[in-house]
């Protein structure tokens, strides 16, 4: 069992490169070393030049998804020790994404995708302050999943339609979308359906479900696209249904 | 955002994988079966299209062979966008999903003049 392990990161910078190239760094391996350790070591270790980000390492901030050998991967969620067979990793930003530097990946563009869905509950009117809107547990089931998601973006880096076109809205937007349509409590879902209606919406997606094997929380995007798929099916029927009366298109 | 017309294929898409899912494995078994099974073939066979008399009868036969024409034709279609062979909309939307219509449309025609 060796000590070490190589990890061969792909650097860019912005001021002095013109272009990705790939840096080597032997770091030490042993079986509680997550791949953000790994770069934590060379940061502080060996080159204070590197730029990647992180914050809670446990799997709940969201914020240090890379690619390592090819897979979107939670940093401090992936442990060198898996990787001791292949013997080097490589370490990249997240695919899909414009980088700004080194291993940090522009994710504005998923974020302004989420918040065109409206992520939080909409109320046409609010409850008293000394009543809580209740909520059953079967209630609660119907989107808990959904509501999961840690925006960390590793579904937008598996996802080839969102690869190839990044007006659509992709996985975790319309997760969301649906993780709030589902809610009892919320109101709002005529906001959201134009967003799902759409063809950026969830009828780009042609159900390759990569998104769900890569997310770390197990929210399953795909079988929430899947469901958007319904509910728009639905939206569509019934807007037919609105036109042939005469009504405007809703 | 404009509104996409994708769920009129995806309905006849979600259809025709929902009938086949149910039905599918069990009409080819048991159509694959029917030499081994049937005594009289011919006795199978008039009782059959007398069967296909009734309009409803026709009706469903109709439904079990478009509905899933559509499903490939929709798989298919998009299939090609997933493995980027490009070309432009409407030949690849005829091709495909004029070519599940003209097949129903035979189809129906032959179910409807028996
Ligand atoms: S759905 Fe999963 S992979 Fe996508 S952003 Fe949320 S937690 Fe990450
Ligand atoms: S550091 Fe927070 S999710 Fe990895």
């Amino acid at each position: 069992m060796s000590d070490t392990i190589e990890l061969a990161v792909t650097r860019y910078r912005p001021e002095q490169d013109t272009q990705p190239w790939e840096q080597r760094y032997t770091v030490p391996c042993s079986d509680d070393m997550s791949v953000l350790d790994a770069l934590n070591y060379i940061k502080d270790a060996l080159d204070p030049s590197l730029s990647h980000r992180w914050s809670c390492r446990m799997a709940i901030c969201g914020s240090c998804g890379v690619m390592v050998n090819g897979e979107p991967k939670l940093s401090c969620k992936t442990f060198l020790r898996d990787y001791r067979e292949a013997g080097v990793l490589e370490v990249r930003a997240l695919d899909n994404l414009p980088v700004e530097r080194d291993l940090v990946a522009d994710i504005s563009g998923v974020v302004e995708h989420i918040e065109a869905v409206k992520p939080w509950l909409i109320r046409h009117s609010e409850a008293p302050v000394d009543t809580a809107h209740s909520q059953t547990p079967a209630q609660m089931a119907r989107y808990h999943a959904f509501s999961q998601c840690i925006n960390c973006a590793l579904c937008y880096a598996a996802c080839p339609q969102f690869g190839r076109n990044p007006a659509f809205l992709g996985p975790a937007a319309l997760t969301l979308a649906q993780r709030y349509n589902l809610d009892s409590r919320d109101e709002g879902s005529s906001e959201r359906m134009p967003w799902l209606n759409a063809e950026e919406g969830v009828w780009s997606c042609t159900f390759v479900g990569y998104c769900s094997e890569v997310c770390p929380k197990d929210v399953d995007p795909a079988s929430a696209i899947n469901r958007g798929k319904v509910a728009s099916d639905i939206n569509y029927g019934v807007n037919l249904f609105r036109l042939l009366r005469g009504k405007g298109d809703a | 955002m404009r509104r996409s017309h994708e769920p009129i294929s995806w309905s006849l898409f979600g259809a025709g994988g929902m009938l086949l899912a149910f039905i599918g494995p069990g009409l080819i078994a048991s159509t694959l079966l029917l030499g081994w099974l049937v005594q009289d073939p011919q006795a199978l066979y008039a009782t059959l299209s007398s069967g296909l008399q009734h309009p409803l009868t026709r009706l469903a036969t109709l439904a079990v062979i478009a509905l899933p024409l559509y499903h490939t034709a929709h798989r298919l279609y998009h299939g090609l966008h997933d493995l980027h062979i490009k070309g432009p909309t409407w030949l690849l939307g005829g091709f495909f999903y004029g070519g599940a219509t003209a097949l129903s449309a035979l189809c129906a025609f032959w179910l409807f003049t028996l």
